[in-house]
């Protein structure tokens, strides 16, 4: 069953757009910022020309953006932000309040490095930074992806056994503002998937049972110990509970729509390969070209892109990882209390639970908007090859990355 | 140096003039190139700054320009006092910072009506009451310019070129000069970026102002609100001295249509520097605590 209705041209911003219009939020909130700005600006457009029945509230910044998203989100309101960088640091407050008051919200995350330096262009540190906070985070590829993921966002926080806020994330300049073709679904077709919204029934405005909002919670004494534990492993019950939520509502998604989009992992040409690469968000597709140039050069080599970053799929990065015999996982972010990526942290952590022991190695690229090419991932699968080649008993070595702009050459 | 520490890349300015010399404007300015739009009013008030510096007469060494995030937050870097563009909003407790730990520097801040009046709004209002000795210049266009023509705090209800609010933002602005009496500014004035020495003036007497001074600058954005070339026949000058007291400023305030330039408001309140105590000594402690046996 194909509910295609129309196909356009748009950049990521608008596809995001088009995804939370189809979605049908109550309340958008925003503040300015780059590479963010026009995605909200289309959903101001389409309220303005009566596409879309929703109030959009500029307001002075992103802690108050966030702030008044709680607000309408404990009233009932379906609700909708986006924002990048800087902007998500300074909705911090809020923001890590989020998951533990069970507010259903999605969010896109135009992924944007962070200061200092000051730079403005794409980069993953923002996301990255807040990797525990306890919102879902889901990373795309493709303009379509995101359109998509955005819609599937909303099943996903809204489910009763999961109510919890999702990100999605997809890569400033590249995605947002790179033009592909988009095939936009039927409206009817999109709410019978989201079906009715329910967003506040456990802490809902209503006389018959009064209750009060997050109260003072913990303390020394065990009963309130108990009690901010049991918080705590309600949190955590959740964010595991989403990781099959995600994978039934990807399997819906491709059932009514016929777009199939891997839930947790993409396996790209692993089954025979000998060596993989780790990717994350719009990188992945240079990563495909590559792996299929050095196939073609006779190299077995494949691809493990992780689409859902949080809840880590534990399983799923293990069970595609044990396929191969070495991996080289790509970063756009640092972790600098390990001196690695924060996916390469995962990884080997994913590993270990599974009891496999491999070369890994952690490359470093695409900061501050640099360009990661096919010539980077060349590079990258040529010295995961020689790991793999030259592994012995210690490894993986302790994190030492491999900076892929570091040389100050442009890489085609 | 440690090897570990990257210096930040050193930025090329001419050489230092003499101290004992007169100073000239292009001693204040860098050798860097702005990036604001052709006929943007901040050119202007990047020269009026340098001329107001010139005529104090302030080593550039003992001047600091704190700045926050936008269009006009990019001033520091084209003067060639000290300073720093910091986070989007908090120029102003930035400069604050900046007065405590060396006083005997002017300081002055710098930004837009969205750096300051949005999302650094509540700053203005507590640097207002705190009166630290310190300059502001508030360069207003009444538009979110680097993020591409939003509305700002300042924009007008109906005003329908924003992106964000295609039917108008809807809400009444904020009036900079209401705002500042109300939180209990010491000095505020107004000035026009088309009128760079009348601004010069009006910095220059922000300076020696001992306490908080607000320099409300109205510079155009030409990009996003080209119907701000208009302001050049709007602006016309206050009549009469500062107001010293606030009842007659806040007249001046009803009877302001916002394009009147002059010092609104110029009165004596002690700047705030908290007196540096003694540290104490060990024998202090002793006399409290210490038990005759």
């Amino acid at each position: 069953m194909n509910h295609l209705s129309r196909i356009i041209v748009c950049d990521g911003n608008e596809a995001a757009a088009w995804g939370v219009k189809l979605s049908r939020p109550d309340v958008i909130a925003v503040y300015p910022i780059t590479p963010q700005s026009s995605l909200v600006e289309t959903l101001a457009k389409f309220v303005a020309e009566g596409e879309l029945d929703a109030e959009v509230m500029p307001l002075e910044g992103e802690h108050s953006v966030l702030s008044a998203l709680q607000g309408a989100c404990l009233a009932g309101a379906r609700t909708y932000t986006a924002t990048s960088g800087p902007g998500l640091a300074f909705m911090f407050e809020p923001y890590v309040r989020t998951p533990g008051l069970r507010l259903p919200m999605v969010a896109s995350l135009v992924n944007r490095d962070m200061l200092s330096p000051q730079c403005v262009w794409g980069g993953q540190q923002d996301v990255m930074t807040v990797r525990d906070a306890g919102w879902i985070q889901i990373f795309c590829e493709s303009a379509q992806e995101v359109l998509d993921t955005v819609i599937m966002a909303y099943r996903i926080a809204e489910h009763p056994a999961v109510m919890l806020p999702v990100n999605v994330n997809h890569d400033g300049n590249y995605l947002s503002y790179g033009v592909s073709r988009v095939e936009i679904p039927d409206q009817a077709a999109v709410d019978a998937f989201l079906g009715e919204k329910n967003v506040n029934w456990h802490v809902a405005l209503d006389p018959e049972r009064p209750m009060a909002v997050d109260p003072l919670t913990g303390g020394a004494d065990a009963e309130g110990a108990a009690r901010f534990v049991a918080y705590r492993q309600s949190l955590c019950r959740g964010m595991q509970t989403a990781l099959a939520v995600i994978s039934e509502v990807h399997a819906d998604w491709a059932r009514v729509f016929g777009r199939e989009h891997a839930a947790l992992v993409e396996e790209y040409r692993l089954d025979d390969a000998e060596i993989g690469l780790v990717t994350i968000g719009s990188m992945s597709g240079a990563a495909k070209d590559a792996a299929d140039a050095a196939r073609a050069e006779g190299v077995r080599v494949g691809v493990i892109r992780i689409k859902t970053y949080r809840p880590f799929p534990i399983a799923a990065v293990a069970a595609a990882a044990s396929k191969v015999g070495a991996l080289g996982v790509v970063d756009r972010a640092v972790s600098y209390g390990w001196n690695c990526g924060p996916v390469y942290q995962d990884v080997l952590a994913a590993l270990y639970s599974a009891g496999l022991r491999m070369p890994v190695l952690s490359f470093i690229g695409g900061l501050a908007g640099a360009d990661l090419t096919g010539a980077h991932f060349a590079r990258a699968i040529a010295m995961t090859r020689a790991a793999l080649r030259e592994a012995d008993a210690t490894l993986p070595a302790p994190p030492s990355p491999i900076w892929l702009n570091a040389d100050g050459e442009a890489t085609r | 140096m440690s090897e570990t520490l990257l210096a930040p890349a050193p930025v090329l300015t001419k050489p230092p003039p003499p101290r004992d010399g007169a100073f000239t404007m292009q001693d204040f300015k860098s050798d860097i190139k702005p990036i604001w739009c052709p006929g943007c009013g901040d050119y202007s008030v990047l020269t009026a700054l340098a001329k107001a510096l010139a005529e104090l007469g302030r080593p550039r060494e003992q001047v600091a320009l704190i700045s926050g995030i936008g269009c006009s937050s990019r001033l520091p870097a084209y003067t060639s006092v000290y300073g720093f563009h910091g986070v989007h909003g908090r120029a102003l407790a930035l400069a604050t910072g900046v007065k405590l730990a060396r006083p005997d520097l002017t300081v002055i801040a710098a930004g837009g009506d969205g750096d300051g009046l949005s999302i650094g709004g509540n700053h203005f209002l507590h640097a207002c009451r705190r009166n630290v000795d310190m300059t502001y210049i508030l360069m207003d266009n009444q538009v979110y310019g680097m993020t591409k023509g939003q509305a700002s705090p300042t924009t007008a209800p109906d005003w329908c070129e924003g992106k964000l609010t295609p039917e108008g933002p809807g809400i009444a602005p904020v009036a900079p000069l209401r705002l500042a009496l109300a939180a209990g500014v010491s000095f505020f004035a107004r000035g026009f970026a088309g009128n760079p020495n009348e601004l010069a003036r009006l910095i220059v007497a922000g300076i020696t102002h001992p306490g908080f001074a607000v320099i409300h600058v109205l510079s155009p954005c030409v990009t996003f609100r080209p119907e701000q070339r208009a302001w050049k026949q709007a602006v016309h000058p206050l009549e009469g001295a500062p107001a010293t007291d606030l009842a007659t400023a806040m007249a001046r305030f009803a009877a302001d249509d916002g394009f009147t330039t002059g010092i609104f408001y110029a009165c004596a309140a002690p700047p705030f520097m908290p007196e540096r105590k003694r540290t104490k000594q060990a024998s202090d402690f002793a006399k409290r605590f210490l038990v005759e046996i």
